[in-house]
């Protein structure tokens, strides 16, 4: 975390500088449209903290995490409109179900690795549209469902006019983001984020140490999948519709790039990252008419070579920082190099790779 | 009399759906092949091979369709400029990252994906072209059993290319060369191979050979932006199957593939549109009980 240590290069001032014209910035300055665009951005920035918990912080790849924001969005799209649930009131199912999921695929996943991993959950990602239109009569296959009154809140805030629905779903996401955030911060300062780290930093060395892969992998996975179904949630209730390519492998490939952008295993990166993820598209379309995925792309390679580390490792570096970003990136410096996250990412002559 | 008719009817289905279904798995072979290539050569798998492949059978499209050339003339060409492609590709965009940790260079090669797509879409849009077939679409009988010369065609072109690469590799000294930069880099360049443009070399015939697939896929189905994302996820199945390291094996997991596809599209009910979730339970399925694959080899860490 920012805070801890002697040099503070963003403070809890800073933080609560940025919470406080994040609360406000609705009512004062943004428009409708931006608080949406920022209300979709709180809700990837939920799925995005679960995947680097996972990928960043546990070194589970996963690009696939697109399924349990998949989940999400259904179990809130069908239980309000087929059972009349209040849109709030749908959050702790779509998360209680996606959790389902993930621990579902954390159970084959225990016995993957890296790559392998990767492999698995993109094939996860590419065939669960098909899953999805195959169970029409419970999905509305590929008409997909819209939700009317998705952005209406229980205690009339919205119907009385005191909030309107983009606020209110804005406000929403924040609350969540902010205790999720929080909720990982203090797991990873505990033994958990150490049992997770080691994980990442080396499995054999950390079963040596008594760690059980099983049940920390797994404890990843299920978080990862709760956050991911939330975000789904509140992406639906934003969109007001969900179909079977609301969350397709492109929206795999934009939580796994939010959380490269960012910063993997950085505990800040997920919020650039998210930033990037929602607003990125929509400027490339200004310059590139209606193909985002180019600029995407091209970003995405650019910034493996300049900072591989992402936006939050380049800040650090930027100040000069090294040190605290080693501490906080990878826990072992000696391993950073084998580690899939070392910090020698580009242009390292000091790796070479070892013949198989 | 009636069921013995029946029965022989079912055979020769059977028959079909599996000649049929070596047809389409000698695609998925091909794309395996390539993907089987550059894994071998930096241990990593190339996300962007099948929209790589996507962009060059446009690329043939645009050759058939505006010069109006004969595709055994188109054929060619596209491969060899899909060679130089992937040199190009290796050359600019891997050879920085060349010695990246393996999470830095699937996020390169997701960029790519990204790249290619928005390129394909943007230069060709996502209008939906029919692709000429080579091959007669006119049934033939052989013992009964209705065949397609498109089926024998495409086998056909899947078993020279798969030759043509093996030869290369085990008889000539180029293939050697490659072979033992992949294998022993360090060692090769004191012996004078430059493992770069070897691995170069890789990434050219890699995406050779993806073209290849990409221009056999396009007639059955039809071309556009999206064509091989699903063909991706059957050749990363067949990868996984024949077990990632192995040529032979990738061969061998993409007519497996093929074959088993077919015969669930056509005799399990209402599985025809599962085949995705299909091959995605394959991958799980092997992963976890043979990770080696069939021929592959079981994966041995030191600490």
């Amino acid at each position: 975390m920012l805070a801890a240590g002697g040099r503070r290069p963003i403070g809890w001032g800073v933080t609560g500088f940025l919470l406080l014209l994040a609360l406000l910035g609705p009512l004062l300055v943004l428009g409708k449209f931006q608080t949406l665009l920022l209300a979709y951005v709180w809700a990837f920035a939920i799925a995005i903290v679960g995947l680097n918990l996972l990928t960043g912080f546990t070194g589970q790849i996963s690009l696939g995490n697109s399924a349990f924001m998949a989940i999400g969005g259904y179990v809130t799209a069908l239980l309000v409109t087929r059972q009349g649930w209040s849109p709030l009131a749908t959050i702790p199912v779509a998360a209680g179900l996606a959790t389902v999921g993930g621990i579902l695929l954390g159970i084959p996943a225990l016995k993957l690795r890296g790559l392998y991993l990767g492999l698995a959950t993109f094939a996860l990602a590419i065939s669960s549209p098909t899953l999805i239109r195959h169970f029409d009569t419970l999905t509305g296959g590929s008409q997909g469902i819209y939700i009317s009154g998705a952005g209406k809140d229980p205690f009339g805030l919205v119907e009385s006019g005191q909030l309107t629905a983009e606020q209110w779903l804005y406000y929403l996401g924040l609350v969540i983001l902010v205790l999720f955030f929080l909720f990982t911060r203090s797991l990873l300062r505990s033994d958990v984020g150490r049992a997770l780290r080691s994980i990442r930093d080396g499995e054999t060395v950390a079963v040596a140490n008594g760690v059980s892969l099983t049940y920390y992998k797994t404890l990843a996975f299920a978080i990862s999948a709760l956050f991911a179904g939330v975000g789904g949630s509140l992406d639906a209730m934003a969109t007001s519709y969900v179909g079977p390519d609301s969350f397709d492998v492109t929206i795999a490939l934009a939580l796994f790039v939010g959380a490269a952008i960012g910063g993997l295993g950085t505990q800040w990166g997920p919020i650039p990252g998210a930033l990037f993820v929602v607003y990125s598209p929509i400027y490339a379309q200004q310059i590139f008419k209606g193909r985002p995925d180019i600029v995407y792309g091209v970003l995405l390679i650019l910034i493996m070579y300049v900072m591989p580390q992402g936006a939050v490792g380049g800040f650090y570096r930027l100040l000069g920082l090294r040190g605290r970003l080693r501490r906080q990136v990878v826990a072992v410096p000696e391993l950073a190099v084998a580690s899939p996250l070392g910090p020698a990412a580009v242009g390292a002559e000091d790796a070479p790779r070892e013949a198989p | 009399m009636a069921t013995e008719l029946l029965l022989a009817a079912s055979v020769q289905g059977v028959v079909q759906q599996i000649v049929f279904g070596i047809a389409t798995g000698g695609l998925y072979a091909s794309l395996a092949l390539a993907l089987v290539l550059i894994y071998q050569a930096m241990e990593t798998l190339n996300f962007a091979q099948g929209e790589m492949a996507t962009f060059t059978t446009f690329i043939a499209w645009s050759l058939l369709t505006y010069l109006h050339l004969p595709f055994w003339l188109v054929f060619p060409v596209t491969i060899v400029l899909a060679f130089l492609f992937g040199v190009l590709i290796e050359r600019v965009v891997i050879r920085p990252v060349e010695h990246a940790p393996v999470l830095t260079l699937v996020l390169i090669t997701l960029g790519l994906f990204a790249i290619f797509n928005g390129l394909s879409g943007l230069i060709w849009g996502y209008v939906v072209r029919p692709f000429p077939s080579p091959f007669p679409t006119t049934p033939i009988f052989i013992a009964g059993v209705g065949l397609s010369y498109q089926d024998l065609g495409l086998i056909g072109v899947s078993a020279v290319v798969l030759v043509l690469i093996w030869l290369f590799f085990s008889r000539t000294r180029l293939g050697l060369m490659m072979r033992s930069a992949a294998l022993y880099p360090q060692m090769s360049r004191l012996l004078g191979v430059r493992v770069g443009w070897m691995l170069a070399l890789g990434w050219g015939l890699s995406a050779a050979v993806g073209a290849v697939s990409g221009m056999m896929v396009a007639p059955i189905t039809v071309l556009d932006p999206g064509l091989m994302q699903s063909v991706l996820l059957y050749a990363f199945t067949a990868a996984v199957l024949g077990g990632i390291d192995s040529p032979i094996g990738a061969v061998a997991g993409g007519v497996t593939v093929g074959v088993l596809l077919a015969l669930v599209g056509t005799y399990v009910p209402h599985a025809e549109d599962l085949r995705l979730v299909f091959g995605f339970l394959v991958i799980i399925g092997v992963l976890v009980l043979r990770p080696g694959g069939l021929f592959g080899r079981a994966h041995v860490e030191r600490v």
